[in-house]
């Protein structure tokens, strides 16, 4: 696998050397990763790449990849590598993935965090027929009712059953509902999802005879 | 005809008329330019150009589309010296990598100058398609003034124009039949654009603003739909509502490509049922996108449209695997699909049951950067497509961890991928299950699919991938490696092993000098290569300058970085010669 036209090429090949500064970022993680060679003799090296670009729209994505606690692992082998290297401290490496601007901006996550700007944590109080105490969910925390559903459904281990407009959960042992703005109890799952965690105010799981009443109307 | 007329006056030798010269065509001039203007296809139009001049001169009489894949690689003056009359044109400029922040701003691919040339020797020009070129307000007015006849644009990943500029080609291009913008850095200025249509203005077939943030202005946008009969494709932005999409629809029915607004908002039983019979009216829907937000209980309304469709992009559609099962139930005949990663395997094992007829598959991720037990797809899902879908032959997959098995497994199920990018988003990622790299993957991919024109590699690999490569690949023209190899010697293997490589695009890999210079003579026959933080230095980069004079090799300094370094390094092969609109960062060697 060596290469021997490196001689022939006649270059300073040491130059190949690449060395890692980060031009004036904040980032802790700089120190110790700056005088990080890259060999292809080492047994394992680390690549990061956290260098800022000029561009204003470019920027933006580059503080809220900094920002917020994500980061992706980098390693890079060679051919007799030693396994047992751990993932380095991580790093935010740019363009990684490989996804266009506009679609990092106004993926599915952004958007999912546009609503959430509003209302960061919502608690409910969600109570069940029977149970000794109450519990507390962050409606905030899920972005559709099948996400809600389960986790209601893992906290009180009971099943809701298939939800449908006519019937609501008939045929399931237990039931969602909410008490709303206007102090109504409601079926979950009617409403848009937005509207729903801006008007619930609390949760109560029913027995499916309960809920039964609810589903005609 | 007046072209015709113009190229007879012109005519130097009295002879090419007739028989007379050995192997000359015998046909007249006007008869070898109607039958070589029939060509449509680039790769025929080149090869016709080569046999003799009368054939030459008649292809380049004739020709009306012109497609240029790097806007640097010839000029205005030269274009518009060989084509005299061209009514199409299609410009590609920055390096593929700026989509992905590795390009600065202000690098170049600037349009105008184009345009100024396009004014006075094409002015008759209809079409303009650009892909990654900077385009300002300036530049669309001057476009919306200059050219009369002007039907189409096209604006794909270009920034530097705002709503201004929109608003100019509404209000001067009377002609236009395509307006589509599409995934371009715009200023959106939150104004009445859409109102500068005139009234008297109905020719409109394509509309496509989709990207724009702000509110549009609903009335002048029902109103240009009602009046612009032949409307076919209407890609709508996320503040439409509902309700305005199902007035939409009804002045619409005959829409063939409907990108929805939001799909979320509070309807009554009422306008649901208006709504599903909206869309029930369409008979020839055939591409549907955009839901942006959704409520899953809308969905349904979709359900009567879905049997013709067949290009389905939900890209951008947060759906989880029930609610994307319960769709494409009614999609059978789904040719293109792409999706975001919250259907998970689940909902690529519906796509695997429901849509035999697949051809291309698109699975973003939702969120990129999650850390730990983040969802998403993975090989199980994969595997559960290629089983059902066995005419797949383009994949774009996003996910966190792979097996080489699966892979293996994958195509050979479908053998026929023209098209297999695979991102492992975590770099260098091994084989979840064997903790190899992931060489085996790609030589399966290369070593089956002989087809194969465009691959896009991930995850752990070492030379071997690129021996793969450079030996089975012999269609390859589109190669993306990132964070792979071991050596020069991989990258050497594919400038050597691969015939038809026109675009090697490589960013994070220990190639140095060595590799970079072992494709000196190939590079003429390529498009372009690129290459990001890999091992090549500048004295590399002059070697090849010097050697390979019709070659631009650019390199890309930034600020206070190590001058023998070459961190990115864009070469490619160019008839116009060395940039004349180069900013100070970037260096021509």
């Amino acid at each position: 696998m060596e290469n021997c036209s490196y001689e022939k090429v006649g270059l300073n090949l040491e130059a190949t050397e690449l060395r890692l500064g980060l031009p004036g970022s904040a980032d802790e993680h700089d120190e110790k990763l700056s005088s990080c060679s890259y060999s292809s003799s080492s047994s394992s090296s680390v690549v990061i790449r956290s260098k800022k670009r000029s561009s204003p729209e470019e920027s933006i994505d580059d503080e809220e990849e900094l920002k917020s606690n994500k980061r992706t692992m980098i390693s890079h082998h060679n051919d007799d590598q030693d396994k047992n290297v751990p993932p380095s401290k991580a790093q935010v490496v740019v363009g990684w993935p490989p996804i266009r601007s506009y679609r990092k901006n106004n993926g599915v996550q952004q958007q999912q965090q546009e609503q959430k700007k509003k209302g960061e944590e919502v608690y409910v109080k969600v109570s069940m027929a029977g149970a000794p105490y109450l519990r507390k969910i962050d409606l905030n925390f899920y972005n559709t009712y099948q996400q809600l559903l389960l986790a209601l459904e893992n906290m009180f281990n009971c099943t809701f059953g298939e939800y449908s407009e006519r019937e609501g959960y008939n045929g399931s042992e237990f039931a969602p509902t909410y008490e709303d703005k206007d102090g109504d109890w409601m079926l979950v799952g009617d409403v848009p999802w937005n509207m729903f965690i801006s008007s619930c105010k609390r949760l109560r799981i029913v027995k499916g005879s309960e809920a039964k009443g609810l589903g005609c109307l | 005809m007046e072209c015709c007329n113009k190229r007879r006056m012109m005519k130097e030798s009295p002879e090419s008329n007739f028989m007379n010269r050995r192997g000359s065509s015998c046909f007249p001039d006007e008869v070898l330019e109607r039958v070589i203007g029939m060509l449509k296809s680039r790769k025929d139009r080149s090869s016709v150009s080569l046999v003799c001049k009368e054939w030459y001169n008649a292809e380049r009489w004739s020709r009306r589309n012109v497609f240029i894949g790097n806007c640097y690689s010839v000029s205005p003056e030269i274009l518009t010296r060989r084509f005299p009359n061209i009514r199409s044109v299609t410009l590609k400029g920055k390096p593929r990598f700026s989509d992905f922040n590795l390009v600065p701003a202000n690098w170049g691919a600037d349009i105008h100058f184009w345009l100024v040339v396009f004014a006075e020797k094409y002015p008759f020009l209809e079409e303009l398609r650009l892909k990654r070129m900077t385009v300002s307000d300036e530049s669309l007015k001057f476009l919306a003034r200059s050219f009369p006849n002007f039907k189409a644009i096209s604006l794909q990943n270009c920034d530097g124009f705002s709503t201004d500029g929109l608003a100019a080609i509404a209000a001067d291009c009377k002609n236009l039949t395509e307006l589509d913008i599409q995934e371009n850095v715009i200023d959106d200025k939150n104004d009445n654009w859409l109102t500068c249509f005139p009234e008297s203005f109905t020719s409109l077939e394509v509309l496509n603003f989709s990207i724009l943030h702000n509110d549009v202005n609903f009335d002048a946008l029902e109103k240009l739909v009602t009046r612009c009969k032949s409307l076919k494709t209407l890609k709508l932005n996320k503040s439409i509502t509902l309700e305005q999409l199902q007035r939409l629809l009804f002045r619409a029915p005959q829409l063939c490509e409907l990108g929805t607004g939001s799909f979320s908002q509070e309807l009554t039983t009422q306008q649901y049922s208006e709504l599903e019979s909206a869309f029930s009216n369409c008979k020839n829907l055939n591409t549907l996108s955009g839901l942006w937000v959704v409520t899953p209980q809308y969905l349904p309304v979709l359900y009567p449209a879905c049997a013709n469709l067949t290009f389905l992009n939900f890209s951008y559609a947060p759906l989880d695997s029930d609610d994307i099962a319960k769709l494409l139930v009614h999609c059978a005949n789904i040719r293109r699909l792409w999706v975001v990663d919250t259907i998970e395997d689940k909902g690529l094992e519906a796509v695997g049951t429901h849509c035999p007829l697949l051809e291309e598959l698109r699975v973003f991720p939702a969120d990129p950067f999650a850390e730990g037990d983040a969802r998403g797809v993975t090989d199980s899902g994969f595997i559960a497509v290629s089983q059902g879908c066995r005419n797949l032959h383009y994949v774009l997959y996003f996910c966190r961890h792979m097996t080489n098995a699966a892979v293996a497994t994958v195509v050979q199920n479908c053998p026929d991928f023209t098209h297999f990018r695979l991102c492992i988003m975590n770099p260098g990622q091994p084989d979840y299950r064997t903790s190899e790299p992931m060489d085996e993957a790609f030589g399966a991919v290369v070593k089956t699919c002989s087809k194969l024109q465009r691959l896009a590699i991930s995850g752990l690999l070492t030379d071997l991938t690129f021996e793969y490569i450079g030996k089975y690949a012999k269609n390859l023209e589109t190669l993306s490696v990132a964070f792979a190899g071991s050596s020069d010697w991989g990258m050497q293997c594919v400038l050597e092993g691969c015939p038809k490589l026109r675009k090697l695009e490589i960013r994070d890999c220990p190639f140095g000098n060595a590799a970079l210079l072992s494709g000196l003579e190939k590079y003429e026959s390529m498009r372009s290569l690129w290459m990001s933080d890999c091992k090549v230095t500048m004295n590399g980069c002059r070697l090849l300058a010097k050697e390979m004079p019709r070659l631009n090799v650019e390199v890309i300094k930034e600020d206070g970085s190590d001058d023998s370094q070459a961190e990115r390094v864009y070469v490619y092969r160019s008839v116009a010669g060395p940039r004349r609109d180069a900013p100070p960062f970037v260096l021509t060697l």
